[in-house]
């Protein structure tokens, strides 16, 4: 595997989240450039590269900034979504603990690039420790300059604002993210038609990943045809992969797409901890279908090679579980997650996270029949597709995952079989 | 029992309505600087930022319940809030879980006797990768081990 660093290339210097530093190592380089393109032209600049959200989704980002409108009566919001909460995943973080300046950046021409002059940055409650090294990094941006009534010299103003959530899972769904910072409860909107941009306070508003920003420096900077010189034709460029669970090295380390799994695990995390063997491996975050040792060692790191496999890519946090691993405890465990972060306006998802929860620890207690496997199945069936957002449908293909791959665990829990 | 915001945060409050299309985007912001001041939210809290961002108490009310970290009940003077979801799990949260309990001698969900310290456990704190985590108040602490707690619960007195 070659090294692949673009978001990640200022993290191993001293004061990386400081302004000199960033400054040294070329931060801000990018936004000249950019203020001497048309906004459209940076638009298409990103649809060249194929950039792809990094939030869990892939969805091309060019396309969706292309649904803003350049001629709308009235403002136009970025959100940026910091809300990091999916199990498995901490790459954001390390964006925002280690090159703040390098969002910022990316704010700055993804706002140029959609006629916004209002930033917001949706940050999980919890990571208060990194919203004040990047309110930190804000606040020199002002003081120099770089971002308030004229960006570095042009005629643009723009504002950024952090805001703080206060632990919602769900808050991190795009939709809910913006209710959520209109100051009501966290609930996915219904939204009729795909094709629209999403709205804060009724205008159109971009919501995209804090490493999905990061990025757009790098590509405006170096041209599309740069970020394409990684990854694959469909899946272009680096995506910051985590490591968690058994390996001997944990962590988050940069790499291109379309790079083995387990050649990844191998060479970042150091191998399974202990010398063990590996049984199984949740590829992009807690909400994507598990794989076992054997799809694990046989699957690329791309958003169609984990498709064939059945699963997702998702953020490309990888938690990885050794031979001793109780696949009907992790599972449970997951459950409970589910359980409590359900936002409850939907019955399929509100009642059937609880039951699911419920089958499964009564499995765990040697409480099970026959049929509550089955069950299980079933419930989650009903779960697919009914509900306002893709949450309850992500419950669903994990349930399944766990259960038509691990069966055998299931069924050695039922009673008597013990 | 009646809550007023320092006039610090009242600034503040009116410099951030500058910078949102309505102050009803607000009531998060406001709430927590209400628990940074008394370290939970009031009803008499509610009731202020409901008459400062002109909105109903009961939707003010209804924003503070639905977010897990806003806390309705008095908590300690540390609050513990240890993750329990699958890579901490996967990786000693257990063990580090009993250790706190005999430590403490409370379980999850309770305060200590002497209202120091509240137990919790969380959902994912976003700190996988240095799994197990808790959380102490605002701070994190990772890669738990009991000696580790050890000398947290040292420093926190
Ligand atoms: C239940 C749920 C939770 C989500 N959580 C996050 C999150 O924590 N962070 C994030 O960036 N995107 C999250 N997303 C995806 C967002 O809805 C949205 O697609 C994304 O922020 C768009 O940015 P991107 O295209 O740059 O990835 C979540 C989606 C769902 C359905
Ligand atoms: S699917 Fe679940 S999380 Fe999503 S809106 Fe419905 S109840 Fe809420
Ligand atoms: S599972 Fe504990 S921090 Fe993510």
């Amino acid at each position: 595997m070659r090294e692949s660093k673009i978001v990640s290339r200022k993290f191993g210097h001293k004061e990386s989240h400081t302004l000199q530093v960033a400054r040294k190592h070329g931060g801000y380089s990018a936004i000249d450039a950019a203020f001497a393109l048309e906004a459209t032209e940076i638009i298409d600049i990103i649809k060249v590269s194929g950039l792809r959200g990094k939030g869990g989704g892939g969805a091309p980002v060019g396309n969706k900034w292309a649904l803003m409108p350049q001629d709308h009566d009235g403002p136009s919001y970025l959100a940026v979504n910091a809300d990091e909460s999916e199990p498995g995943t901490f790459k954001d973080r390390q964006i925002m603990a280690k090159d703040p300046h390098l969002l910022i950046e990316g704010i700055i021409i993804t706002c140029y690039a959609i006629g916004a002059h209002d930033a917001y940055i949706y940050i999980r409650g919890e990571y208060y420790q990194f919203q004040q090294i990047l309110q930190k990094a804000i606040d020199e941006a002002y003081a120099e300059g770089i971002i308030g009534e004229k960006v570095m010299g042009h005629d643009y103003r723009l504002d950024i604002t952090i805001h703080r959530g206060a632990g919602a899972y769900i808050c991190g769904e795009k939709s809910a993210l913006l209710e959520s910072m209109e100051g009501k409860r966290g609930h996915p909107r219904l939204k009729p038609q795909q094709k629209e941009p999403e709205w804060y306070f009724g205008n159109p508003t971009l919501v995209n990943n804090v490493e999905t920003i990061a990025t757009v420096p790098f590509i405006v900077k170096k041209g599309a045809k740069a970020y394409r010189l990684y990854g694959t034709d469909s899946s272009p460029g680096t995506l910051l992969f985590g490591l968690s669970g058994h390996v001997n090295r944990p962590g988050i380390y940069e790499a291109e797409f379309g790079v083995s799994m387990l050649e990844y695990i191998e060479q970042y995390g150091g191998g399974v901890k202990g010398g063990k063997r590996l049984k199984a491996v949740i590829p992009g975050g807690a909400s994507t279908p598990v794989l076992t040792a054997q799809e694990a060692s046989c699957v690329r790191l791309d958003y169609e090679d984990l498709r064939v496999m059945g699963s997702t890519l998702g953020t490309g946090g990888m938690i990885v579980m050794d031979e001793d691993t109780c696949m009907v405890s992790a599972l449970k465990n997951l459950l409970e997650f589910y359980h409590h972060e359900s936002c409850g306006q939907c019955t399929p998802c509100r009642e059937g996270t609880g039951w699911v929860d419920g089958i499964v620890e009564s499995l765990l207690k040697g409480e099970g029949t026959e049929e509550d496997v089955d069950r299980l199945l079933d419930v989650s069936q009903t779960m697919n597709g009914k509900t306002i957002c893709v949450f309850a449908p992500a419950v669903s293909g994990v349930i399944d995952s766990f259960v038509t791959k691990f069966r055998g665990e299931f069924e050695a829990y039922l009673k008597g079989a013990r | 029992m009646s809550f007023v915001f320092t006039d610090e945060n009242l600034k503040k409050i009116e410099a951030l309505k500058e910078r949102y299309p309505s102050p009803k985007a607000l009531s998060l912001p406001c709430l927590w600087m209400a628990q940074h001041q008394e370290s939970m939210v009031s009803m008499e809290a509610v009731e202020v930022i409901a008459e400062l961002l002109d909105t109903p108490p009961m939707e003010i009310y209804r924003v503070a319940t639905f977010y897990t970290m806003l806390n309705l009940e008095p908590v300690g003077k540390y609050h513990i809030q240890l993750c329990k979801t699958l890579s901490c799990a996967l990786c000693g949260k257990a063990e580090v879980l009993k250790h706190l309990q005999e430590r403490l001698d409370i379980v999850p969900g309770e305060s200590s006797a002497d209202g120091k310290f509240t137990l919790t456990q969380v959902e994912c704190l976003g700190s996988c990768g240095t799994a197990p985590v808790m959380q102490v108040n605002d701070v994190y602490y990772e890669e738990l081990t009991p000696e580790k707690i050890d000398e947290i619960l040292e420093t926190l007195r």
